[in-house]
């Protein structure tokens, strides 16, 4: 745990395009252990919001219960948050959505949070394709409640009590591929360069982005042994491509090798470039990043990286065609039908 | 002198679910409505989707009583499962009309009751070529019998028909011709009308025939509520349905073809009340409708929004309960889960609709208590009021009503404030704090929802004394709710009784029945209808006026009495309960009965119980 926090910020800290500095994106002092995966998750947050120049009360945060679900009050100060009960972001993102479809949706969960107790909500947030950007803070185990293992801990990986885990893993990233998410990446906490284009592509992607981030718990899973440790990740990680992501308006800087470099554009003008692809792989293609997942899991690699998109896909508001106002802006004149309408409606029940 | 029958018996036709009948039913009672006669139809219908008996029963009554009357006067059997139990049902002097292209076995004479038999299906069968159409039209057969024997106007039926078909010329004929065989036969066989029949009367005034589901669906668009989330159950789905239907037609913007609204069939219950929290968490006003069971998944959830104060509207269609219970069948008995909905201490603000006209404008009242009093409001109907056309007044919006979203800042506001927002800070002294809604202000007014204990700026906080803090205000506010939550309504009599009856949603219609039966008994009682929790004043100055006071309502523990004792501190001796639970809605008769017993009679000691010393019968009679 991090008590003190520098106050002084140097006064010529860079400012993005709106003129804020990073400091005005930054949350509450975190409350998490000292070197806890998830802290730098929300560091990658605040840096990504940053760097986009989001307008932090244009954003709003959700998240379950769990060590990871209370990183919403380590980022983002000046937007609005919601810590809503165990499992069930999905839906409450999925209202808060429905009202007001301007507003751009963080949500964070635990392993335990989305792959056990809401997994149920998080199934149907990807049938629903919910505008968000879903990340899993995924430490094999429930941090909250001292160290139990998760449905996402792989079989025989063993926690700190020593005790092997006996059922197969959970891997979300699989289930979100199977499920026709129109986003899917994996990374790691550990792996900042890798992180943080990929949090900047899944808030401009219009639909939902799953970013299933390994993020170890330094006090209850990081010993050896633990498939979700920081070392054993390190060892084992493997990339589908090194990530750059190109905001709208933004000048490419980069040479890009046509070989094995892919670019992909996303609908609001901005552009994900992925070099060093690896070998047979097509990150828009379900079947190829199927394939790709399984081969990694074969050799007992952990795929990370932008793993499948679809830029194309229809979101929750196009597929129920509700109107381009958002809901919560709609004043009575438009949704009251008035007492001349209930009249008729009347003479009709006579 | 034997009672008069002209408009004033019970029909009921049994058949079976998923043949078509309930679309013949409905004419025949809205028929009778169009006739200026008070009519009041149920259906009784099992948890399946085709092949099991079902019900409908429809009450005719000259002086309005629109509840459920024991005793079925005429019986009207097209269901050869159900017949031998159709048969004892019918009182005796009764009339046993059926389809007569089977013999009746022998053992299903009575001699007590008269058998109108109608070769209904074998007349469709050398009529009508299409065997669906047969099946069909064999209903309005039955229809046409009906109105030869009960004095039916033709022109009506024939009316509310056009209407139906509008524009199929065809089957208008085919349906005219059906009824005309049914009218020919019964002109060639019977005498007729029965003594049972109708007469035009000038009494239903400018009411309407209204399920109370629909007249919810169409209240939340009225309402302005923009978002529904829900998971199919009976008997809510309709509502949802309702919902969807009329928001299609009244909803859609002209120009763009975009809905001004969104409807999500949730994954379950938990996921249905979470998207609700959401969405009015984010200032739209958003709804679900549900029964026991998804209550029961949803409370969890209840305790966030009410700890966390979002408003939140939830419509419970009760059923019999627990469990499963009985899916298809009507109770009063969520009133103590919903009242407490979730763990720690809550309390949860409830609406009783007792009438279509109601269950629409108290939609409307729930969306301004929720958003006024941020926290969840449950408006409790049941399957009785939600499923059945229920006669009622007419709905009634008024154009110069504002939609009160309470204590909500503007940007503007925001700007112009010098002091730091405490989303939970007591500013007025009510109890009721000020929120903002995500995405208003570049930096001010932005907050942290949660389900944990926070100060009065939202900041976590485990502090004892910070808890209690809102946990009292919570309380504030809560007696600040009685005065914003609609007054009981009372039915009285000129000069004040000793007794009184309460009840509430749609115990209403047998109890106000059962003042006048018991009236003509010599009992005065006087009577009052509670249309909200909390209790307001009034609530306990009635109990308080009277020496004993009968609580009617439809579940077995005695809910609403446990709620009044726990929450108005009543000596619960005072207060009698008179309890149905069956599955049928109450009726005059059984609460007459058991108070008549209870006040005056020892014929049945069971009636008797919480006596509270000898009866006075000069209070009684007075
Ligand atoms: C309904 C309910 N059941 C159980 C809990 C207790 N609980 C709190 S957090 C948690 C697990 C969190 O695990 P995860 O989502 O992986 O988060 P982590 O702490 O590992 O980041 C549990 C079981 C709860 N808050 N609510
Ligand atoms: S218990 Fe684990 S997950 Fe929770 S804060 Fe500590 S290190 Fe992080
Ligand atoms: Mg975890």
């Amino acid at each position: 745990m991090t008590f003190v926090r520098p106050t002084f910020r140097h006064p010529d800290a860079p400012k993005n395009a709106l003129g804020y500095t990073k400091k005005f994106y930054e949350g509450a002092l975190s409350t998490l252990c000292a070197g806890c995966g998830h802290d730098s998750v929300s560091g990658a947050i605040i840096q990504s919001c940053f760097e986009m120049a989001v307008e932090p009360h244009r954003v709003a945060k959700l998240s379950g219960i769990g060590c990871s679900s209370k990183t919403p009050t380590y980022f983002l100060a000046n937007s609005h948050g919601f810590n809503s009960v165990h499992g069930r972001m999905p839906s409450v993102a999925t209202g808060a959505y429905l009202a007001n479809r301007d507003l751009m949706y963080i949500g964070v969960s635990g392993d335990g949070d989305s792959a056990s107790i809401g997994m149920g909500q998080f199934v149907h947030a990807i049938r629903r394709n919910l505008n968000i950007t879903y990340i899993i803070m995924n430490n094999g185990c429930y941090g909250l409640t001292k160290g139990q293992d998760s449905a996402t801990a792989d079989v025989g990986s063993i926690n700190k009590s020593g005790a092997a885990n006996m059922y197969n893993a959970i891997d979300m990233v699989g289930l979100a591929l199977e499920l026709g998410a129109s986003f899917i990446a994996r990374s790691f906490s550990g792996d900042k360069e890798q992180l943080i284009p990929l949090i900047k592509a899944a808030m401009s992607h219009p639909g939902f982005a799953l970013i299933d981030v390994v993020s170890p718990c330094v006090t209850f899973n990081n010993n050896v042994g633990s498939t979700k440790s920081y070392d054993y990740t390190r060892e084992h990680i493997e990339a589908t491509a090194a990530l750059d992501f190109v905001p709208i308006m933004e000048e490419i800087t980069t040479e890009y090798n046509e070989g094995d470099s892919v670019a992909v554009q996303l609908h609001d003008g901005s552009t994900i470039y992925l070099n060093k692809l690896a070998k047979d792989f097509n990150p828009r293609d379900r079947h190829s990043a199927v394939n790709k997942l399984y081969e990694a899991k074969a050799s007992g690699e952990i795929l990370t990286g932008l793993i499948y998109i679809d830029p194309d896909g229809r979101d929750l508001h196009s597929i129920l065609h509700t109107s381009t106002t958002p809901l919560n802006a709609l004043e009575k004149a438009v949704l009251c039908p008035g007492s001349m309408v209930l009249d008729g409606i009347n003479a009709g029940l006579r | 002198m034997p009672q008069s029958k002209v408009n004033d018996f019970v029909i009921r036709f049994a058949n079976v679910n998923g043949t078509g009948s309930a679309s013949a039913n409905d004419m025949f009672a809205k028929a009778i409505f169009r006739m200026g006669i008070p009519v009041s139809p149920k259906n009784i219908f099992p948890s399946n989707i085709q092949g099991l008996p079902t019900w409908y029963e429809v009450r005719v009554s000259e002086k309005g009583y629109l509840g459920r009357r024991e005793g079925v006067d005429i019986m009207l059997s097209v269901n050869p499962q159900s017949m031998p139990k159709d048969i004892t049902n019918v009182k005796p002097g009764g009339y046993f009309l059926y389809d007569s292209t089977k013999e009746l076995y022998k053992d299903f004479i009575r001699d007590d009751i008269h058998y109108i038999g109608i070769p209904m299906m074998q007349m469709c069968m050398d009529k009508f070529a299409d065997p669906r159409q047969r099946q069909l039209l064999k209903n309005m057969v039955y229809v046409g019998a009906l109105s030869a024997l009960l004095d039916i106007e033709l022109e009506v039926l024939h009316g509310i028909i056009q209407q139906k078909f509008k524009g199929k010329e065809k089957l208008i004929t085919a349906n005219y011709e059906a009824m005309d065989m049914g009218i020919q036969y019964v002109h060639a066989n019977f005498k007729y009308p029965l003594e049972h029949r109708v007469e035009r009367r000038d009494k239903v005034k400018d009411w309407i025939m209204m399920d109370g589901n629909s007249a919810c669906g169409l209240g939340a668009v009225y309402a302005g509520a923009t978002v529904l989330a829900w998971y199919p159950i009976t008997p809510s789905t309709s509502l949802a349905d309702a919902f969807g239907k009329y928001a299609k037609k009244l909803r859609v913007d002209p120009e763009t073809g975009r809905n001004n609204f969104a409807i999500v069939q949730a994954e379950d219950e938990l996921a249905a009340i979470g998207v609700v929290i959401g969405a009015n968490w984010n200032g739209a006003r958003s709804f679900t409708a549900t029964s026991g069971p998804g209550v029961s998944l949803m409370s969890e959830f209840l305790g966030l929004a009410y700890f966390a104060e979002i408003p939140t509207v939830l419509v419970d269609v009760q059923r019999g309960g627990p469990s499963t219970g009985m899916p298809t069948r009507t109770q009063q008995s969520d009133i103590l889960l919903a009242a407490y909905a979730s763990h720690g201490d809550t309390k949860q603000v409830l609406l009783f609709p007792s009438t279509p006209a109601e269950c629409f404008s108290m939609m409307a009242d729930a969306f301004d208590l929720a958003e006024r009093l941020q926290t969840p409001v449950l408006v409790m109907t049941d399957l009785d009021l939600g499923m059945n056309e229920n006669m009622s007044p007419p709905l009634v919006w008024d154009d110069r009503r504002v939609y009160d979203r309470g204590k909500v800042l503007t940007s503007e506001e925001l700007e112009a404030s010098a002091e730091r927002f405490g989303r939970y800070l007591d500013v007025d002294g009510d109890g009721i704090t000020y929120r903002t809604i995500p995405g208003t202000h570049p930096t001010k007014g932005s907050f942290f929802t949660r389900g944990t204990s926070r100060d009065e700026y939202a900041v976590y906080t485990e502090e004892g004394p910070a808890y209690v803090r809102n946990m009292d205000r919570l309380v504030k506010k809560w007696e600040t709710a009685k005065q914003y939550v609609p007054g009981p309504e009372f039915y009285q009599k000129e000069k004040q009784s000793a007794f009184g009856m309460l009840f509430f949603g749609t115990t209403t219609y047998a109890a106000i029945e059962a003042q006048d039966l018991l009236a003509e008994q010599g009992i005065t009682l006087d009577a009052m209808r509670v249309k909200a929790f909390p209790f307001n004043d009034e609530v306990q100055k009635f109990i308080d006026a009277h020496q004993r006071v009968f609580v009617v309502e439809q579940n077995r523990d005695a809910q609403f009495k446990s709620l009044l004792v726990n929450e108005l501190g009543i000596n619960p001796t005072k207060l009698t309960s008179i309890l149905n639970y069956d599955g049928f809605p109450i009726t005059a008769d059984v609460i007459r009965q058991k108070i008549f017993q209870s006040l005056v009679g020892k014929l049945n000691p069971a009636f008797a119980e919480h006596e509270v010393g000898e009866p006075n019968l000069s209070e009684v009679s007075e």
